[in-house]
């Protein structure tokens, strides 16, 4: 650039042949840069999985590990293999599935509803969140899952006890959000529509609940895995049916690679739904600029 | 062009003609966080002629924001009282627009939701507030922005959807809260005729807040100065200068503004340093 125009005139054309030519390789080094940059970081994640899984795997080969206590990925492997082929004592594996991540999505909608409803409730009404605020904190702060082996004695083995621990377990984390997002609602906006004549189910709706959503949403990501968490926990507590009943029955008969491979199931379900959160938070947020972090992609 | 007639029927009784803004003996006090009680602005009496451009120039903390915020009637005051069109101030006042330093658009919504939430909020139905809200897009050289969020934007458009946003409603008293104190000084001095262009067109009652001292003559017919806290009113200069004023850069070049600018400094200048010596005193 800066040579073209300090140039004198009669050099012009073949110096603005050489920037474009010079700015044309700039721009294919860049792109080469970029691609080798891509397949070293691929190359990375790979050495990543062979280090951990054939570690594990040569560890417990060389009975460095115990594989009766650690299993082992070769294990790991034919358990999932079996639960697919065979199925399990008590149905095939689908029917199990099915269980548990229709607990788990039951959970996660009745404590997302009351969270957010809940959240908007106390962070725009001063008098109900200074009431409540210290029987939250006391909640927040006793370990929940313990309820789940109450619910199981209250409410028996069947779906009910399983989707109340999951969306206990979500309400919180959708709660808090919720509770801040309203706090963090801009003052101007709300002056703003209030002088236009906005009542306070109007600033609910222009203002709050949009600016709320941002916080929500956020919290939707780490809720499904509690809810899935919830799940299986209540249905490890007791269950007749669903996944964390085959990881009992596991544990029960000293076979770890049954509980890594409902594991290894239960991570792609919830990468899965993680997915179609993701999804909805692009079309929920579209208004969003598109500077933001890359953490939650990763 | 928005008719008077527009004003949505929710709000029949508001005249669209502007109104005069009377402050009498307005005095604001606070409790701060410590609980001392604390008084933003002290007996401030002040009219505003119908259809003025008034600004109010003081130092940083007199209470400018907080006087604003009593004729709108988001806060009340302690003691005295305002009179908007010749009624005292209780609630929110009809037909009045704010904006504000900071962009107060909706960053989840596209311009023209943002513009078209004035006459949707006084019950207009959704297609006529979007038309007119397209109409007023197009008065402020925002056509084809429609769909836009706001942080596509650059400062002076948002400047512009806001400015369209706060004229829709042809609101009776517009106020200003240093509405271009975080924009760019050429910006700033496109945004400044704009507004005046607009404004002459109108002619809503204005109470505009500013540090800018030459903003301060070149828009306005009446410049008030605030001590500094607990504010109250020091002094009032009238404006003389003709209408229309035209572009706001050139206007600044000649000699009855530098007079008018310099007289206005000599009245702020004392008020400025006292603020400036208390604050750094307590820091």
């Amino acid at each position: 650039m800066s040579t073209a125009m300090t140039s004198s005139e009669h050099q012009e054309p073949t110096d603005r042949e050489s920037v474009l030519r010079e700015a044309n390789q700039l721009q294919i080094n860049a792109r080469r840069a970029r691609a080798r940059r891509t397949m070293w970081v691929w190359i990375g994640r790979t050495v990543v999985a062979v280090v951990v899984i054939g570690g594990w795997q040569l560890l417990t080969n060389y009975k460095i590990l115990d594989p009766f206590f650690y299993g082992q990925p070769s294990s790991v492997w034919g358990s999932l293999v079996q639960l697919f082929t065979k199925g399990t004592a008590f149905g095939t594996i689908w029917e199990q599935l099915w269980v548990t991540v229709q607990e788990a999505i039951y959970g996660f909608l009745v404590g997302t509803i009351a969270g957010v409803i809940i959240g908007i409730l106390l962070g725009s009404n001063r008098y109900l969140s200074d009431v409540f605020n210290p029987y939250i904190k006391i909640l927040n702060s006793i370990p929940r899952i313990v309820l789940g082996a109450i619910f199981i004695v209250a409410f028996g083995l069947g779906l009910f006890p399983k989707v109340l621990l999951a969306a206990v377990l979500v309400f919180f984390a959708v709660f808090f959000n919720a509770y801040q997002g309203v706090r963090e609602v801009d003052q101007n906006l709300v002056a703003n529509v209030r002088v236009l004549g906005a009542g306070p189910i109007q600033v609910a709706r222009h203002v709050t609940i949009p600016s709320a959503m941002t916080w929500i949403i956020a919290s939707l990501h780490t809720a499904f895995g509690f809810a899935i968490i919830g799940a299986l926990v209540a249905e490890v507590l007791g269950a007749q049916k669903g996944i964390g009943l085959i990881i009992s029955q596991a544990q029960g008969r000293f076979d770890p690679n049954t509980v890594f491979a409902c594991m290894v199931i239960m991570a792609i379900v919830t990468l899965g739904a993680e997915y179609l959160i993701t999804l909805l938070e692009r079309s929920v947020l579209r208004w969003r600029p598109p500077v933001r972090s890359e953490s939650q992609s990763i | 062009m928005s008719p008077p007639h527009t004003r949505a029927p929710s709000a029949p009784g508001v005249p669209d003609d502007p109104a005069q803004i009377e402050a009498i003996g307005l005095t604001k006090r606070f409790l701060t966080p410590k609980g001392n009680p604390f008084t933003a602005i002290h007996d401030v009496s002040l009219t505003v002629e119908a259809g003025q451009f008034c600004t109010i120039v003081g130092p940083t903390g007199c209470g400018k924001s907080t006087t604003l915020a009593q004729v709108s009637g988001l806060d009340r005051p302690s003691a005295g009282s305002v009179l908007v069109g010749g009624r005292v101030v209780d609630g929110i006042t009809e037909g009045v627009s704010y904006m504000f330093q900071a962009d107060s658009l909706f960053p989840w919504k596209t311009v023209l939701r943002n513009v078209s939430i004035g006459p949707i909020l006084l019950g207009t139905p959704k297609k006529q507030a979007e038309d007119l809200a397209s109409d007023w897009l197009r008065r402020v050289g925002l056509a084809g922005f429609e769909d836009r969020y706001p942080h596509q934007l650059s400062g002076g458009m948002r400047k512009r959807v806001a400015m369209a946003a706060a004229l829709i409603n042809s609101p009776r008293i517009l106020l200003m809260d240093e509405p271009f104190g975080a924009l760019d000084v050429q910006t700033k001095a496109i945004m400044q005729t704009e507004l005046l262009g607009l404004w002459e067109e109108l002619r809503p009652t204005v109470l505009f807040i500013t540090h800018d001292l030459d903003e301060a003559v070149a828009l306005s017919d009446k410049v008030v100065i605030m001590t500094s806290s607990p504010g109250t009113v020091k002094e009032i200069f009238d404006i003389g200068l003709p209408r229309p004023r035209g572009d706001v850069q050139t206007l600044r070049y000649e000699p009855e503004f530098v007079e008018l600018q310099s007289k206005i400094w000599e009245s702020l200048k004392d008020e400025v340093s006292r603020a400036y010596a208390t604050t750094s005193a307590a820091a």
